[in-house]
This record gives structure tokens, C-alpha cells and sequence, in this order.
């Protein structure tokens, strides 16, 4: 049962990927000016080297055999060369991924440390102004554009991870209170607690375990949010990550730089939501 | 209506009077230089002052206000009917109609938001007159921002189209188009307009993301995102607190959108 969940994760994953790259290829292929090509002006060329990149650019007019080349390329670690920076995008990607990871994974982390902690406090106290303090916070960040937040960090002077928690923990947050609230509703909480069990028990022994597997539905969709914050915060703060890559690569219109990153990012996350959800379908089963 | 509700209906009308009016208002146009006066902090004339190229900062401020609060709601419309289009039809059809079409929402999804965003930007020319980037700016949110309704009323069509009183109008032969129309459409309205009003705030939030990475509305004209901007060369938060404004502005629509939200759709304040 778990390897066919697995297996299906797996065939999803491949399946989006390919659909992305798909689409990405022909988004490529169909922006504006992929005809053109500087090269073509160097007044250095002859007249045959000229013939030779105008039939290279005609050799990819057709998307499905600009798609297969790419693909071949790619599973052979050829993922292109940037426009922008003349360097292969592996190259690229190799050199800024770690400290994109490490940065987004503290990030995560220390969101949903807080919120958990938070969350968890409010339902374990359950005091209307302490839900009230916490919500109006969890507003006030939502409310602030993450670009802001990560202005904010850098006029600060704090860590790039705390301006990824903050825009991140708000989300994580509410997602948690209301699975928890939902939670204490349920039918043997309130049998649970007519026979006089501690709250703390309570909240750990049967709140939290019920509220798990939707929890850690929540913590895979957050590492999504987590990836699209690391753009804004790496731009902002000028940290040499992927996030930075993207805006550089957006702001220069270098395409196959850029989707190859969107798909990458994409990967993550679908990696990440699929974990989530393979984890909370073990967690599932160990309570039947 | 409770009083808070009742208050941000108050203000999101005051700040859409304001900027409407700016062309009262306001002491001259978005793009008037005042070069004798650049980078002067507020005075009688220049009520926010004005900015790095002597432009009056408080009629930047209302034009970009008129900008983001008319568009974003435009860019909400457009991807409202197109979830109600695709994720409406494909619970209402059902089967592999609907899971096709949740196979591409869920590919939409799995993209992060702002990856998206910015790869479908860099695919049109950076170099567009402003008038063109706003429009493109507010279409692509509206274009790429319905996949999350879609969803959601993927699941309502599909609910409502085995209840009671949808089989009984097929029994009468009402079928297709017209099932759609008349019975199935219209007891979506709710979801609709709950997410519209969700849509207005996130499309005003990642304009102000786009603006503030030089990503948004073009130059000289004014949004919150490209407002925004001029943080990124302060040292310190007291320095020029009239700076800070536009943020202001847009945390108070923001908010104003959340709490008129809350108690309508019944989501947490």
C-alpha cells in the first residue's frame, strides 16, 4: 500500500515535470525575440558562419523537437547556458543551490518552530486575548509584502532566514490554529476531558496526533512559500542564491535560465508536498 | 455589521474617494518635476515631499493608490470568471474532464507564486511603455492567479451537480449549457464572490512584491509596488518616516480588505 502510494508520488512527480518542462519549452520557444540572436549582427562573421547560427535557430522553430533536444540534454547534466552570465546553468545552479537550501531550510524551520509553538500555546491556554494578540500579529505580517519584509531585514541588519520565517510563519500559523481548534471540537476531546485527563495530555495525546497528518500537509505546502520568499530575501539582502539568479534572470530575460529554476523550484516543492503526504499517510495507518 | 467591518468599508471608501480625486488633489502630475526640489523632505507645498528626481511624492502616492485599488480588483474579476470556467465546468462535467483540468490547476499549483509570476513577466518585453507594463502586470496576475479558486470550485460544481434539485431539473430535460446556466451557476455566486474578495488583497500584495524588484509597473508612472521602491535606499527606519506612507497606505487597505473578508465569508479574523 505505502510502495503504491510511493510509486504514485513518483509517476506525479515525473509526470508535472515533464508537463512543465513542456510548457516552459514552449513558452521559451514563443517569447518574443527568440528569433533573433546578437550573434547574427557581429559584422566579424562571413556570410557561411551567418547561414550556420540562422539554420541552428531554425533547427529549434519546431516546440516538440526543441523540447525532446532540451530533454535529451538535460538527462545528460546539460541544462543549457545562461544568456545573461555566458555560463551552464548546472554551473550555476551547483555554486548558489547550497546556500539557497540551508537558507530556506532555517527559514522553514524556524517558521514552524514559532507557529507550532504559538499555535500550540493558544490551544493549550485557550485565553481569548492571547488568540487575539496572535492573530492580530499573524494580520499585520500578512498584510506586508514579503519584498518589504526582506527591506525591513536588511534595514535591521537581521538574519535573511528570520525575513523567510516571518513571511512564511503567519501562514503556518493560521493553517495550525485552525487544525488544532478543529481538533478540540471533536466529540472524544470533550470525553476526554469529562473524565477529567490534564489538559496537557489532552492536547499531546489526542489533539496533536489527530491534527498530525493534516499538520504535515501544511509543512510540505510551506516549503513552497518558503522557495518563493528566498527571491525577494536574496534579492534585497544581495545574497548570491538561486532566488538571486531568478530575479537577475528575470530582469535580463534570460528564459532558459529561468525555467530551468522554476522547474527546479518546482521539483522541490512537489518533493516536499509528496513526503508530507507519504509521512502522513504512515502516520494514518500506525492509528488504525 | 460590526463596528470593524462597518469601519473598513469606511476607509477602503475614503482611500478610493482620495485617489479618484487626485487629479484635484493632487498638486500636479505623477511625473512633474520639481527639480529645484529634489529629495525635500515634506513642506506646505510638497505635503510627503518629494522624491530622489523632485517628483511630488503625495500625488505619486494618490495616483498609485488609484492604480493598484481599480486594477487589482479588474485582475480579481478576470481570474474569478476564469475559475469559475474551468473549475466550474470541470466539477460540473466531471470525470476525466475534471481531472484533467485539476491535473493542470495542480500543475499551476506546485509552481511557487512568485516563480511564476516572475518567469511569465521576464517571457513579455521588459522595455513596454508604462501604460502597457501596468496592464500587463495586473492581466498576468489575473491570468495565472485563478488555480487555487478553481479548486475550490471544482468541488462545490461537482457537489452540486449530484444534488437533489440539479437531477431533478436534468430529469426535466434541462441538460448542458443551460443546467449550467441557470442552476448550477448561480448557487456558486457565494464561492465566487468569496473569492474575489480573497483575490483583491494577494493581487495587491504581489504587485507591490513585483514593483519592489523592479519587476512591476514601469516607470514614471506610479504604483505601491514601484512606491515601495524608494525604502531600499534608507539607512535607518526613523530616517525619512514620510517614506514610509505608501507601506502605511497599503497595510491599512490590506487590512481593511481581511476584516470586510472575515466576517462575511466566516474565515478567522
Amino acid at each position: 500500500m505505502l510502495g503504491r502510494k510511493i510509486a504514485r508520488h513518483g509517476l506525479l512527480i515525473l509526470a508535472t515535470v515533464l508537463l512543465g518542462g513542456f510548457l516552459s519549452a514552449a513558452l521559451v520557444r514563443l517569447a518574443p525575440g527568440f528569433d533573433a540572436d546578437e550573434a547574427q549582427l557581429d559584422s566579424h562573421l562571413n556570410s557561411e558562419s551567418l547561414e550556420a547560427l540562422r539554420q541552428a535557430r531554425l533547427s529549434q522553430h519546431n516546440i516538440s523537437r526543441f523540447y525532446l533536444h532540451a530533454l535529451r540534454s538535460a538527462t545528460h547534466g546539460d541544462l543549457g547556458s545562461s544568456l545573461s552570465l555566458q555560463q551552464p546553468v548546472s554551473k550555476l545552479l551547483r555554486e548558489r543551490g547550497p546556500l539557497t537550501l540551508r537558507l530556506v531550510a532555517s527559514g522553514w524551520l524556524l517558521s514552524w518552530a514559532t507557529a507550532m509553538a504559538l499555535a500550540l500555546s493558544a490551544a493549550w491556554l485557550r485565553l481569548a486575548c492571547y488568540d487575539a494578540g496572535a492573530t492580530i500579529l499573524t494580520g499585520a505580517l500578512l498584510c506586508l509584502p514579503a519584498a518589504v519584509l526582506a527591506l525591513f531585514a536588511v534595514l535591521w541588519n537581521t538574519p535573511a532566514a528570520f525575513a523567510i520565517a516571518l513571511i512564511v510563519f503567519p501562514r503556518d500559523f493560521r493553517y495550525a490554529r485552525n487544525l488544532l481548534g478543529k481538533a478540540y471540537s471533536l466529540p472524544h476531546i470533550t470525553t476526554a476531558r469529562a473524565k477529567g485527563l490534564s489538559e496537557p495530555r489532552v492536547l499531546f495525546w489526542h489533539v496533536v496526533p489527530v491534527a498530525a497528518p493534516q499538520l504535515l500537509a501544511v509543512a510540505g505546502v510551506s516549503v513552497s512559500l518558503a522557495l518563493g520568499a528566498a527571491i525577494p530575501v536574496e534579492a534585497l539582502c544581495g545574497l548570491a542564491g538561486v532566488g538571486q539568479l531568478a530575479w537577475q534572470a528575470a530582469l535580463a530575460r534570460d528564459l532558459p535560465l529561468l525555467t530551468n529554476i522554476t522547474i527546479l523550484a518546482t521539483l522541490v516543492t512537489l518533493l516536499a508536498n509528496s513526503s508530507a503526504d507519504v509521512i502522513g499517510h504512515v502516520l494514518r495507518s500506525q492509528e488504525i | 455589521m460590526s463596528i470593524w467591518r462597518r469601519l473598513a468599508g469606511a476607509v477602503l471608501l475614503l482611500v478610493l474617494g482620495l485617489s479618484l480625486a487626485s487629479n484635484w488633489l493632487a498638486l500636479a502630475g505623477y511625473a512633474k518635476q520639481y527639480r529645484a526640489a529634489a529629495g525635500a523632505p515634506p513642506s506646505r507645498e510638497h505635503w510627503l515631499g518629494t522624491d530622489d528626481i523632485g517628483r511630488d511624492r503625495f500625488a505619486r502616492v494618490l495616483y498609485g493608490t488609484r492604480i493598484s485599488l481599480l486594477l487589482a480588483p479588474a485582475a480579481a474579476l478576470l481570474s474569478t470568471l476564469m475559475a469559475a470556467l474551468v473549475g466550474g465546468l470541470a466539477g460540473y462535467l466531471g470525470g476525466a474532464w475534471a481531472k484533467a483540468a485539476m491535473a493542470i490547476t495542480d500543475l499551476f499549483l506546485s509552481l511557487p507564486w512568485l516563480f511564476l509570476l516572475i518567469m511569465v513577466r521576464a517571457l513579455m518585453p521588459l522595455n513596454v511603455s508604462p501604460l502597457t507594463s501596468v496592464l500587463v502586470t495586473f492581466l498576468m496576475l489575473g491570468l495565472l492567479g485563478w488555480t487555487s479558486a478553481a479548486r475550490v470550485l471544482c468541488a462545490s460544481a461537482g457537489t452540486l451537480r449530484d444534488s437533489d434539485f440539479v437531477r431533478q431539473a436534468r430529469a426535466s430535460g434541462i441538460r448542458g449549457v443551460r443546467l449550467f446556466w441557470i442552476h448550477v451557476l448561480p448557487n456558486l455566486k457565494p464561492v465566487l464572490y468569496a473569492q474575489f474578495w480573497i483575490s483583491i488583497p494577494a493581487f495587491i500584495v504581489s504587485e507591490a512584491n513585483l514593483g519592489i524588484l523592479g519587476l512591476g509597473v514601469a516607470e514614471p508612472m506610479p504604483s505601491w509596488g514601484s512606491l515601495l521602491r524608494e525604502l531600499e535606499g534608507l539607512v535607518s527606519a526613523g530616517e525619512e518616516p514620510w517614506k514610509f506612507v505608501p507601506l502605511l497606505l497599503l497595510v491599512v487597505v490590506v487590512t481593511s480588505f481581511q476584516l470586510l473578508l472575515s466576517k462575511e465569508e466566516g474565515l478567522p479574523a
